[in-house]
């Protein structure tokens, strides 16, 4: 499991406050954290303890203040935003709790899109677009806009735009907070796949049962990490039989 | 192909707002290539009198004095004589010269059965330069004919047609009061009708068959290439010339009458260059507020747009693709409205000159095409100029805070 190789993503006394009325306001207080390849892992803390702002920094959304933060192998500080999308683009893939599908763009052109800025062509991104939609069971709504979908079918499309550039780590910040718990834990199941194949997955989460549905919890507790434990592989936890089918 | 796609994609989500943002900058268009091809026809209608006449020329005619002078009471009718004409042609920068003498008005001319009433212009071989005159058969006046006072005739079209109807009339013979003459050419003239009804004989047949002696009425001559003021002082020494010849003040405008055709056209083109400029100052003005429209238009749609470009810029969007991409909107709305305006205005102008009655101050309204384009080529870097502070602010969304907003 966890390998001797290099992590995907390597804190080391990462800190980071906002600044709120003139003051520094501590969110991240020199966080140490190792993520290998293939992991699937979720952050948990309770509201306000930094989830986002974690996530938002590894996702290079958001600068750090000190400390220092390697994405597969390479230094993540002080990044010119160029620099910051083109690794954004190729090496990182984002899941989010409302789904953020563009609506005047159907299915299969959503997944496309990160590809659109490798400057990869129309009929390649297509094929490449419906190789994860097929993925994720839904090539057959690849003409559909998002608003003719339900909601876990979005969540779906989202994860495949998040798969379909191929990258070294995937965040997803609150993925089944807009889902009920039946389609919740599809997506679960989805994402444990995906780990399963290798890539190496992040999950912010307030749902206990979501987080243990992961191998690993990291908690949060007012910026620091309170606690970072394990969870011993074990058999799928699967929902009811009918509750799946009801949800696809 | 695929970027027009999906612009056209963000563009149609504010459809109407797009739609009239692309309707003022067509208006702005619109307005200035109606407003240019009115100032063209406005011109053309100002320039038709110059249109069958060699601009460069410089006219003179007798007149009455109305200043005395070394004992020479006021009111003396001049005549001109062809030694006025030969002292003017001896001046530098007179290039070909004619003069003119008037046969009788009551002259008819005949032929055969047919008589016609028509103006009979006596003058020199070079009056075919003064006056723009297109020989279309035969051939015009020359040099012998003067010097021999050949009874020849030259034709115009409309006289043609009345005498000889589609007979061919030249080596015919016509009689003019009482003179008969050979016809060795006819010609067209862009005049219109009345030049059409003209007859040229040589001046000095003329003179001695009808009792001229060497009295001329109009002297004509061209300039060759002369600037304005460089006529303006020929013509000043043409008035001292006949001045000292006839005895009256160089001062006295009335004596001769000088028409200087260069000056005119030159006072036209410039009366037109100002109407010109305000008429590019109200168009550019209309345009102006077109392009304002489209960068209002861009910022709504980018601050509309605030969650989607922030997920574009989390998906890989360079902080410089979203520039480009906002600035391509801008571009596409300004130059396809533009574009639009440009096709209806010509179609516009098209209609008007169909439909405009004969009239002094408006002809053959035109769009001159190369100025439409161009107004159309500064529109889209308006365009782009439009786009700049829409783009600066999209290439600035903050993409965490965008996406944690929501779209
Ligand atoms: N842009 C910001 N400016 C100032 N303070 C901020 C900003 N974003 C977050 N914070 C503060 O930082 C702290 C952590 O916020 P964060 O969004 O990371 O929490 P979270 O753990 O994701 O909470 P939740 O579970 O409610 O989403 C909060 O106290 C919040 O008020
Ligand atoms: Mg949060």
């Amino acid at each position: 499991m966890r390998s001797m190789a290099e992590p995907v993503l390597q804190l080391r006394a990462l800190s980071k406050a906002y600044q709120v009325g003139g003051r520094p306001l501590p969110v991240l207080k020199s966080l140490d954290l190792d993520v290998h390849q293939g992991e699937f892992t979720s952050i948990m803390g309770s509201s306000g303890s930094g989830k986002s702002t974690l996530l938002n920094v590894l996702g290079l959304l958001d600068r750090y203040d000190s400390g220092t933060y390697h994405l597969g192998g390479v230094l993540a500080k002080d990044l010119s935003e160029r620099r910051a999308a083109q690794l954004r683009n190729r090496m990182l893939g984002f899941v989010f709790q409302a789904f953020h599908l563009i609506p005047y763009k159907n299915a299969w052109e959503n997944v496309a899109l990160p590809l659109t800025y490798q400057r990869v062509h129309r009929k390649e991104r297509y094929r490449r677009a419906m190789a994860v939609l097929e993925r994720v069971e839904l090539a057959d709504r690849a003409d559909h806009l998002p608003g003719e979908l339900s909601g876990g079918q979005k969540q779906r499309v989202a994860i495949a735009r998040a798969l379909v550039s191929e990258p070294t780590l995937i965040l997803a910040d609150e993925p089944t907070g807009a889902l009920d718990s039946a389609t919740s834990h599809l997506i679960i199941d989805l994402l444990e796949e995906v780990a399963d194949e290798g890539r190496t997955v992040v999950v912010v989460t307030h749902e206990p049962d979501i987080a243990e549905r992961t191998r690993r919890i990291v908690r949060l507790h007012d910026g620091v990490i309170a606690d970072d434990r394990l969870i011993p592989r074990r058999e799928r936890s699967t929902p009811p039989v009918d509750a799946t089918e009801a949800a696809r | 192909m695929d970027r027009f796609i999906e612009i056209l994609q963000t563009l149609a989500r504010n459809g109407t707002r797009t739609a009239l943002t692309a309707l003022s900058v067509a208006w702005g268009i619109f307005m200035l290539v109606v407003l240019l091809a009115a100032g063209t026809g406005l011109e053309n209608a100002l320039l038709y009198q110059f249109r069958d006449d060699a601009v460069n020329s410089i006219w003179i005619w007798p007149g009455q004095t109305s200043r005395p002078w070394r004992g020479y009471r006021v009111g003396r009718r001049l005549q001109l004589t062809n030694a006025d004409h030969d002292a003017i042609a001896a001046l530098p920068g007179v290039e070909q010269i004619t003069s003119r003498f008037r046969v009788r008005s009551d002259s008819t001319i005949t032929y055969k059965d047919r008589v016609g009433d028509f103006d009979i212009r006596s003058c020199h071989p070079a009056h075919q330069y003064l006056e723009k005159t297109q020989i279309t058969s035969g051939r015009f006046l020359n040099e012998d004919d003067l010097a021999q006072r050949r009874k020849v005739v030259v034709l115009g079209a409309e006289v043609v047609r009345h005498l000889f109807r589609s007979q061919d009339p030249l080596g015919e013979w016509v009689d003019i009061g009482g003179v008969a003459y050979r016809v060795i050419g006819t010609f067209f003239d862009d005049g219109g009708l009345g030049e059409l009804s003209k007859v040229y004989v040589p001046i000095t047949t003329a003179q001695t068959a009808y009792g001229g002696g060497d009295r001329v009425n109009a002297i004509l001559f061209t300039i060759g290439d002369m600037t304005v003021a460089q006529s303006q002082e020929l013509a000043t020494e043409v008035r001292r010339t006949l001045a000292s010849r006839h005895n009256f003040d160089p001062a006295d405008l009335r004596a001769v009458r000088v028409r200087n055709n260069l000056e005119r056209v030159q006072s036209v083109t410039g009366t037109m260059k100002v109407i010109r400029a305000f008429l590019w100052l109200v168009g550019l003005g209309t345009i102006a507020a077109g392009v304002v429209g489209v960068g209002n238009i861009m910022l709504v749609s980018v601050a509309e747009r605030t969650g989607e470009i922030g997920l574009r810029k989390a998906l890989g969007a360079t902080p410089a693709r979203v520039v480009f991409e906002v600035l391509q909107e801008a571009v596409l709305l300004t130059s396809v409205s533009g574009y639009a305006g440009l096709v209806s205005g010509v179609v516009a102008v098209e209609i008007l000159e169909w439909s405009l009655p004969a009239n002094d101050y408006m002809q053959n309204p035109e769009v001159d095409l190369g100025v439409a384009f161009t107004a159309v080529g500064v529109l889209v870097v308006a365009g782009l100029a439009a786009g700049i502070i829409p783009a600066w602010r999209a290439a600035h969304i903050d993409a965490a805070h965008a996406i944690r907003e929501g779209a």
